[in-house]
């Protein structure tokens, strides 16, 4: 026979739904949000609903760098204290927070949504390449920085942004790959060693 | 007797999954235990100290921990780095062509050491091949054959006579060749093999890398055999290789680039 569980009422059961979609929440998790949730003020409710609304109808992507943005174009791309020639170009929009966070980098960025990964699909037009090229060929760049992540997909994106944008005449550079600050040397694997060794600089 | 808590392996991780906030589910192949999962964590983290020696393509030396629904990597040391494929677009997506179909063709925890010999032994040949092609067309007759899918080139599959020196046609679904006769009988779709074509792959499919790479073949043949071996895959698959198209389409473009 089958066991009644005991019912929680529909809206209840709704918002644990919803819960249990979002990436890393599992149905116990969105169970505990939810009972989190139904004890909340009115007013912490009503702000969490009103910033998800907002998530969606006051973002867009830039039209420059596809950032993320609430106007177009972004803060970076309109601030003139940045330099325009130079463009940084990553893998997603968290990528550039990481990037700012740090404060030195003073270029503007390009976010290509993604990496091509031959074993998943994803090829060379279904990230956004052919808007990276249309504002290259604009002129006015002078250098591209490739700044999609060290893994075989990232590599295989910037090797074949290297030769997509050669013919451009651009200066084409990449984020330096080596040690990573405060690990120790003896777990390095070959392939960050030999960039390191490649890639060392007067001190 | 129980089995001890964790286990070593040579292995070569051929397909990775993003797991959580940092965490990776890989495939790995292994000699002596076939295709295998583990989870490792953290290696998303640029501190991790096992990243570098799981990425895609690490032939390393695994250590795992048995956990109750999937093993825990708890150490990796890299054996064999590949580096020269890794700094090369095509041979990159040549490699990772390669493990994709080594996991589309293995089942979970069979021991093949054969299938992990041909797997190392192609990513070792594939930076020093003269023809990368004709590599390929090697593994994926050898892959095939170990997997249980050899297709037969001596005699046709319907009649079991020998094929003459004549242009026979290729039967994904019958598996095998099929005379000018059977063919006509139209049961099987057929794709016509050309008497070269068809002495290539028999020769292909029953020698080994050393003697079949010092032998010239011409690049239309190749071309011809790939594409008899592509519709044999997708007809046992029933869907394509992913990575197949993306080595198409890097193939379009240069072969364009070098028109202009």
């Amino acid at each position: 026979m089958e066991k009644t569980l005991p019912q929680a009422t529909d809206a209840v059961n709704r918002l644990i739904q919803e819960f249990s979609k979002l990436p890393g929440v599992g149905p116990k998790s969105a169970q505990r949000l939810t009972y989190y949730m139904l004890r909340a003020s009115v007013e912490q409710t009503q702000a969490l609903a009103d910033a998800l609304l907002s998530l969606k109808q006051k973002t867009q992507l830039c039209s420059c760098c596809f950032n993320i943005t609430d106007t177009d174009v972004c803060q970076i791309c309109r601030n003139p204290q940045r330099n325009p020639a130079l463009v940084l170009i990553v893998e997603q929009p968290q990528d550039i927070l990481a990037l700012e966070h740090m404060g030195i980098y003073k270029g503007r960025y390009h976010v290509l949504h993604g990496a091509i990964s031959p074993t998943e699909g994803v090829g060379s037009g279904d990230i956004r390449l052919k808007e990276l090229i249309a504002r290259l060929s604009g002129g006015g760049i002078t250098e591209v920085i490739i700044g999609t992540n060290p893994t075989v997909e990232g590599e295989t994106t910037a090797m074949y942004l290297k030769r997509l944008i050669t013919p451009l005449g651009l200066r084409i550079t990449r984020l330096a790959r080596g040690l990573p600050f405060g690990t120790e040397l003896e777990y390095a694997d070959d392939v960050t060693l030999s960039r390191a060794i490649e890639g060392r600089q007067e001190f | 007797m129980t089995k001890p808590r964790t286990y070593q392996t040579p292995a070569i991780v051929i397909k990775k999954t993003k797991l959580g906030e940092a965490d990776r589910i890989l495939t790995f192949y292994t000699p002596e235990l076939g295709k295998i999962q583990g989870v490792a964590k953290a290696v998303r983290k640029p501190k991790s100290k096992l990243s570098g020696h799981l990425e895609m393509l690490s032939y390393s030396l695994v250590t795992l921990a048995r956990g109750k629904n999937i093993d825990t990597v708890i150490g990796s040391q890299t054996l064999k780095p590949f580096l020269a494929i890794k700094n090369d677009l095509d041979l990159l997506s040549c490699a990772l062509y390669i493990t994709e179909m080594v996991n589309q063709f293995t089942p979970p925890e069979t021991e093949d050491p054969q299938i992990f010999n041909l797997l190392a032994f192609t990513l070792e040949q594939l930076p020093e091949a003269a023809d990368r092609e004709l590599l390929l067309r090697y593994f994926e007759l050898h892959l095939l054959r170990q997997a249980g899918y050899r297709p037969e080139l001596e005699k046709c599959v319907m009649c079991r006579k020998t094929l003459e020196t004549v242009t026979n046609s290729f039967a994904p679904s019958a598996g095998g060749m099929l005379c000018p006769s059977c063919q006509r009988l139209g049961r099987h779709y057929g794709y016509l093999l050309s008497p070269d074509g068809l002495g290539v792959m028999r020769f292909i499919q029953g020698g080994d890398w050393e003697s079949i790479s010092v032998v010239p073949v011409d690049c239309s043949t190749i071309a011809e055999i790939e594409r008899l071996i592509r519709s044999y895959i997708r007809h046992l698959l029933e869907k394509e290789i992913k990575s197949a198209l993306w080595l198409d389409s890097l193939k379009l473009e240069s072969s364009q680039s070098g028109k202009v």
